[in-house]
């Protein structure tokens, strides 16, 4: 159907300005051997923002998050080529350590993935890792970082329980504790939420909107009524390629990407 | 059995094919409502009364499959402006028929008063304003652009007619006072008219959404004369 009046179709991939991005992601692909399993991405992913993340099983949207922490670096055969900067700063090539890396960009996983050890112990392993030995110190990182999760109301009283005596959804929210007490710039979320009950999604989606006036957020969601709710940006990924990317709504309302739109809609396979 | 989506789109169907039904119904209701004000039938006036019943069981019955719809498949993209499209072309169409009624209304007052001379402006307004909702109907069923802009021309003309009866109305008004009563009526017939061409450039409008994605005003705001 033909326009009417004036109007200029937003780039199927729209780059927010670099200016206020936390990653400027261009041209990177990623090889598990001889697969070609993210193929020539380039988007920014806002600061303090979230960015969703969707598509089909085996899209590549799992492999571009590990990416942005170098979890990829962990797998053998994986090869990733061009550029990727956390804040300016180049963190692909070997000069880069991956754990410096990964101390300003946390992750939290699918399922729940406590140690076993006590929730203290939990939250207090990164600061412990990185040097803090002070009781003082450690107490006080501990109760803040439960805080932020909004946990603490709920183990204050039993910091010295194991942390496998929380229910799915505490244990989900002490993990992502555990990401903040090393205190990131960037929290990654590979489906955080596909083992929780509503109620404990719930939860968790309202946390990731009030972690995002401190922290840039990406998700991966098979969800995408997840994206849709807690999402400023979403990214839908193909064949290990990203097909569209920009403002939430636009993505769920108007995509202009027909394989968006059967995605969105429920038309595929 | 059929895919959870192939139900779906069975139901987007069905709610097109309901709208349409309702479209058809109401552009019954308007073009006889005209007919018995011209024709001074009062039977045909109160049929078309009695019909505003019906066209209002037609708007909850789209309301609620829509919000059905919502709540149940939790629709995106094309799926989503569809179903907000139908939830308000439903209530352009259910206006459409009040306003028939209103003419209808007026026939049966205007029954037993004598024409001075044939209705000539308000028919063709009619005649235009039923196009407007008949190619807004088709622009829903075709998707077709070009339709959407017949409808927003047929709007200016719809628009000019309704000055013109105003300034031939107060003018007879004020040289004969006995046509006050006629006069009034016929006025107002004026303005449900042009009320319902802007209904017809929102339902007009509501089809560009659902295809584009794009939501914006397509005519200028009613004007009512002598304001």
């Amino acid at each position: 159907m033909a326009e009417h009046g004036t109007f200029t179709p937003r780039p199927v991939v729209l780059l927010t300005p670099e200016e206020t991005a936390t990653f400027l992601v261009r041209d990177m692909n990623v090889f598990y051997g001889d697969n070609h399993a993210l193929q020539h991405v380039t988007l920014n992913v806002p600061s303090r923002q979230i960015t969703a993340l969707i598509g089909p099983s085996g899209c590549g949207k799992s492999t571009f998050l590990r990416c942005l922490n170098r979890m990829n670096d962990t797998i053998l055969g994986c090869r990733v080529t061009g550029e990727l900067t956390l804040d300016t700063h180049a963190i692909l090539g070997r000069a880069v350590d991956p754990v410096e890396v990964r101390k300003r960009v946390g992750m939290v996983f699918q399922r729940p993935n406590p140690f076993p050890m006590s929730v203290y112990d939990n939250v207090a392993y990164g600061p412990r890792r990185h040097g803090a030995r002070n009781r003082g110190v450690l107490d006080r990182i501990v109760e803040e970082t439960l805080r932020k999760s909004a946990l603490w109301d709920e183990v204050k009283d039993k910091l010295r329980h194991s942390a496998f005596d929380l229910s799915g959804g505490q244990q989900q929210r002490l993990c992502i504790a555990r990401a903040l007490a090393v205190q990131p710039d960037v929290l990654l979320m590979d489906e955080p939420s596909s083992a929780l009950d509503p109620i404990s999604t719930f939860k968790i989606e309202e946390l990731m909107l009030e972690l995002k006036e401190h922290y840039t957020i990406v998700i991966v969601t098979h969800n995408m009524y997840q994206a849709s709710r807690v999402a400023d940006f979403t990214g839908f990924f193909l064949h290990g390629e990203l097909i569209e990317y920009g403002p939430t709504v636009e993505i769920f309302e108007r995509p202009i990407d027909p394989r968006t739109d059967d995605y969105v809609r429920g038309r595929f396979g | 059995m059929p895919s959870p989506r192939q139900t779906f789109d069975a139901q987007l169907h069905a709610l097109e094919q309901r709208l349409l039904r309702m479209g058809s119904f109401v552009e019954g209701m308007l073009e006889d409502s005209v007919k018995a004000l011209e024709l001074q039938d009062t039977a045909l006036a109160e049929e078309v009364v009695r019909r505003d019943d019906v066209a209002d069981e037609l708007d909850l019955d789209i309301e609620t499959s829509c919000m059905h719809m919502l709540a149940l498949q939790q629709p995106m993209s094309k799926d989503l402006r569809v179903i907000g499209t139908a939830l308000k072309i439903t209530t352009d169409l259910e206006r459409i028929g009040d306003y028939s009624v209103d003419i209808a209304r007026t026939a049966i007052e205007l029954a037993s008063e004598p024409f001075l001379r044939p209705l000539v402006r308000i028919p063709r307004m009619a005649e235009f304003t039923s196009r407007m909702v008949r190619g807004a109907l088709e622009a829903f069923v075709s998707r077709n652009a070009e339709k959407i802009d017949e409808v927003v021309n047929l709007d200016d003309q719809v628009d000019d007619l309704n000055v013109q009866v105003w300034a031939a109305m107060t003018m007879e008004m004020k040289e004969d006072p006995s046509s006050i009563y006629r006069n009034a009526h016929m006025i107002l017939v004026a303005r449900y008219l042009e009320r319902i061409a802007d209904h017809a450039v929102n339902v007009a409008e509501r089809v560009q959404y659902m295809e584009t994605g794009i939501l914006r005003q397509l005519a200028a705001s009613h004007q009512t004369p002598g304001a």
